[in-house]
C-alpha cells in the first residue's frame, strides 16, 4: 500500500517536472500577454508629460467611434469570407485531380505546393511586380486585350481584391495536402461499391466523398480562418495597408498603432478584440466537433 | 458495369490538371527568369535573352545578405534545437504520466495552436524588451520554442508506443530518462522529422515577430533583409529585387524539391488528428 502510494506520488512529480519548462515558456508568450493586454487596454498611453493611468474602458469607447477600426474590421471579414472557401474549394480540386490517374502526378503535386514553401515576402515581392501600372503582367496582359493602365494596389476598390487573389494561390497547395491526405486513407472497397452500383462521379462525390471529407474540412477551414487573421507580411511590402486603409487587417492595424504611431494601449485594446474573434473560432470548432461526435 | 472514367475524361482531366500547375508555377519561373536576365527583359520574354549573374552580384554588394543567410540559419536551427527539447519532455509528461492536473495544463497548452505569439506582438515586445533581449537573435526563437503543436504532435506519437516495450525496459533496470531516450524518440522518429520539417519552413519564411524585434544587421533574418531591401523607397532596381528574392527562397526551395516526397508527407502527418 504504502509502495503504490509512493509511486503515484512520484507518477505526479515527474509528470509536472516535464511539463513544466514547456508550460513556462507557453504561458510566458500566450497567457500572460493575453492578461496583460486586457490589463494595458484599461490603461492611457504613456507620453512624455503624462504617466499612464487607469481609465477604465475609455479605449473601448474610442474604439467603437474608430471608424478606421471598423473599415479594418469590415476588410478582414471580406478577406476570410473570400480567401477561406476559395482556397478550400481550389485545394479540394487540386487533391481530387491528383488522385485520381493522371499522369505526371507527383511533377502536378509539387507545382501545386511550390508557394506553401516560399516565404510570404517572396511571394508579395514576385506580386508586387505583378500588380505594377504598365509594366506589370496583368496591366500588359490588358494591354493585350486592349486595356489601358491600373493601378492595382494603389486604387481603393481593388487594393484588396488583388490582396485575396494571391492568397488564394499561395494558401491552396497547402490546404491540398490534408485533402490528399484523406483521401488516400479511403478504402478503395467503398469506390468500388459506387462503381457496381452505377452512381455517376458528381453523385459519389456528393454523398460519399465530399461527407468523409467532413473532418478534414473542419481542420482546413479552421486553419485557414485563423490564418486569414494573423499573417498580414504581405501588406508590409505590398500596401502598407492602403490607400486610405482600403486594405488594411486586424493585426497590421494593430501593428501600425504598436510601432508607427507608438499608441500601445490602443495597440492592447486591438489585441483583445483580435484574441476574442480568434477565442469564438476555437468555440465554434469545438461545438462542431461535439455535434458531429454526438450524431454518430 | 459503368467504368469509372472514359479514356477522354482522363485525358481532360490530365490536360487540366497540368494547365492548373504551370499557372501555379508561373509566378516562381517568373522569378527566376527576372533575376537571370538583364533589366530590359523583366517583362519582355524572349527566348534567348542573354543570361547573367549581374543581379546577383548587385543585390549581394547592395546589402549584407551573407549575415542575413546566417542569421535565419542560427535562429532556425536554435528554435528547432529547443523546440525538440522543450516538446519532447512535454509530450513525455502528457504521454505517459497521469498527474494531478494534467487535462487543464494540457488544454491551456493547446490554447497556442490558436492564439501565435505574432498575434500578441505588442505584449511580447513588451517581455523581450524587459528581459533586454531587442535586437538578438534568441529575441525571435524565444516565443515559439515551447510549440503546442510540437508536444501535440509527439504526445499522439508517443501514445501509439506499446506499453509493453516500456515494460520490457523497466524490467531490464532502464531509468525514466533512459527509457524515454531509447524506446520513445527513436521509434518517433517519422514524427520528429516531419515536425522539424514543419517547423523549419514556418521559421524560415516567418516576417513578422522578426520584422518587431529586430533593429539591426545583427540579428535581421533574411525575410526581414529582403523586406528592407524591396521596399520602394529603397529605390532598387526590380530585376535586383527579384535576384534577392530568388535568394531569400532557394535554400527551402532547393530542399523542398530534393526532399519533395518528404516534405508533402510531412505537412500530411502534422494535419492528421
Amino acid at each position: 500500500m504504502k509502495q503504490i502510494f509512493k509511486l503515484t506520488y512520484w507518477n505526479h512529480v515527474n509528470g509536472w517536472l516535464l511539463v513544466l519548462p514547456a508550460v513556462f515558456m507557453i504561458s510566458l508568450f500566450t497567457h500572460f500577454p493575453i492578461g496583460s493586454s486586457m490589463i494595458h487596454s484599461l490603461f492611457s498611453m504613456e507620453t512624455a508629460t503624462r504617466p499612464s493611468t487607469f481609465i477604465g474602458l475609455e479605449n473601448y469607447a474610442f474604439l467603437m467611434d474608430d471608424d478606421i477600426f471598423w473599415k479594418v474590421l469590415k476588410n478582414n471579414l471580406v478577406y476570410s469570407l473570400c480567401t477561406v472557401p476559395l482556397s478550400i474549394s481550389i485545394a479540394l480540386g487540386m487533391a481530387l485531380l491528383i488522385n485520381g490517374k493522371i499522369k505526371g502526378r507527383s511533377l502536378v503535386r509539387m507545382a501545386f505546393f511550390t508557394p506553401t514553401v516560399l516565404p510570404m515576402i517572396a511571394v508579395a515581392n514576385i506580386w508586387l511586380f505583378f500588380y505594377t501600372p504598365e509594366y506589370g503582367l496583368f496591366d500588359q496582359i490588358f494591354a493585350f486585350f486592349g486595356g489601358g493602365s491600373h493601378n492595382w494596389l494603389g486604387n481603393p476598390d481593388t487594393a484588396l481584391f488583388c490582396l485575396i487573389v494571391m492568397v488564394i494561390w499561395k494558401e491552396s497547395g497547402f490546404f491540398m495536402v490534408f485533402y490528399l491526405a484523406a483521401l488516400q486513407q479511403m478504402s478503395p472497397e467503398l469506390r468500388e461499391a459506387g462503381t457496381v452500383e452505377g452512381s455517376g462521379r458528381w453523385y459519389y462525390f456528393r454523398r460519399v466523398t465530399f461527407p468523409l471529407l467532413m473532418p478534414t474540412t473542419l481542420f482546413v477551414t479552421v486553419n485557414a480562418v485563423v490564418n486569414s487573421f494573423k499573417l498580414v507580411d504581405h501588406l508590409v511590402i505590398m500596401t502598407k495597408g492602403g490607400p486610405d486603409n482600403a486594405s488594411s487587417l486586424l493585426l497590421y492595424y494593430i501593428y501600425e498603432n504598436a510601432f508607427s504611431f507608438w499608441d500601445t494601449s490602443y495597440a492592447a485594446t486591438l489585441t483583445v478584440v483580435l484574441v476574442t474573434i480568434l477565442a469564438i473560432i476555437t468555440i465554434i470548432q469545438f461545438a462542431v466537433v461535439e455535434k458531429r461526435i454526438h450524431y454518430q | 458495369m459503368k467504368t469509372w472514367i472514359s479514356g477522354t475524361g482522363q485525358a481532360v482531366e490530365t490536360v487540366g490538371a497540368w494547365m492548373l500547375g504551370v499557372l501555379w508555377l508561373l509566378p516562381v519561373i517568373f522569378a527566376f527568369w527576372s533575376a537571370f536576365h538583364p533589366a530590359e527583359f523583366s517583362t519582355s520574354f524572349e527566348l534567348f535573352a542573354p543570361l547573367t549573374l549581374d543581379n546577383f552580384a548587385r543585390a549581394w554588394s547592395y546589402a549584407p545578405f551573407p549575415r542575413y543567410l546566417m542569421n535565419t540559419f542560427v535562429l532556425v536551427t536554435l528554435i528547432l534545437g529547443a523546440q525538440f527539447i522543450l516538446c519532447t519532455l512535454a509530450a513525455y509528461g502528457f504521454a505517459r504520466f497521469d498527474f494531478f492536473g494534467s487535462n487543464v495544463v494540457f488544454a491551456l497548452v493547446l490554447l497556442q495552436l490558436m492564439i501565435m505569439p505574432e498575434v500578441l506582438l505588442v505584449e511580447n515586445y513588451r517581455t523581450i524588451s524587459s528581459l533586454g533581449l531587442l535586437d538578438t537573435i534568441p529575441a525571435m526563437g524565444l516565443p515559439y520554442m515551447a510549440s503546442a503543436f510540437g508536444i501535440f504532435l509527439l504526445r499522439q506519437s508517443f501514445k501509439t508506443i506499446p506499453k509493453e516495450l516500456v515494460e520490457a525496459a523497466q524490467v531490464e533496470g532502464v531509468s525514466a530518462v533512459g527509457i524515454l531516450w531509447k524506446v520513445y524518440v527513436p521509434l518517433a522518429r517519422s514524427t520528429y522529422i516531419a515536425y522539424g520539417l514543419v517547423s523549419v519552413s514556418y521559421h524560415w519564411n516567418n516576417f513578422l515577430w522578426p520584422l518587431v524585434v529586430t533593429s539591426s544587421v545583427n540579428s535581421r533574418p533574411l525575410t526581414v533583409g529582403l523586406a528592407i531591401f524591396g521596399a520602394p523607397e529603397s529605390g532598387v532596381d526590380w530585376s535586383i529585387i527579384t535576384a534577392a528574392t530568388v535568394m531569400t527562397m532557394s535554400p527551402l526551395l532547393v530542399a523542398f524539391i530534393l526532399f519533395q516526397r518528404q516534405f508533402v508527407q510531412s505537412f500530411m502527418h502534422s494535419g492528421i488528428k
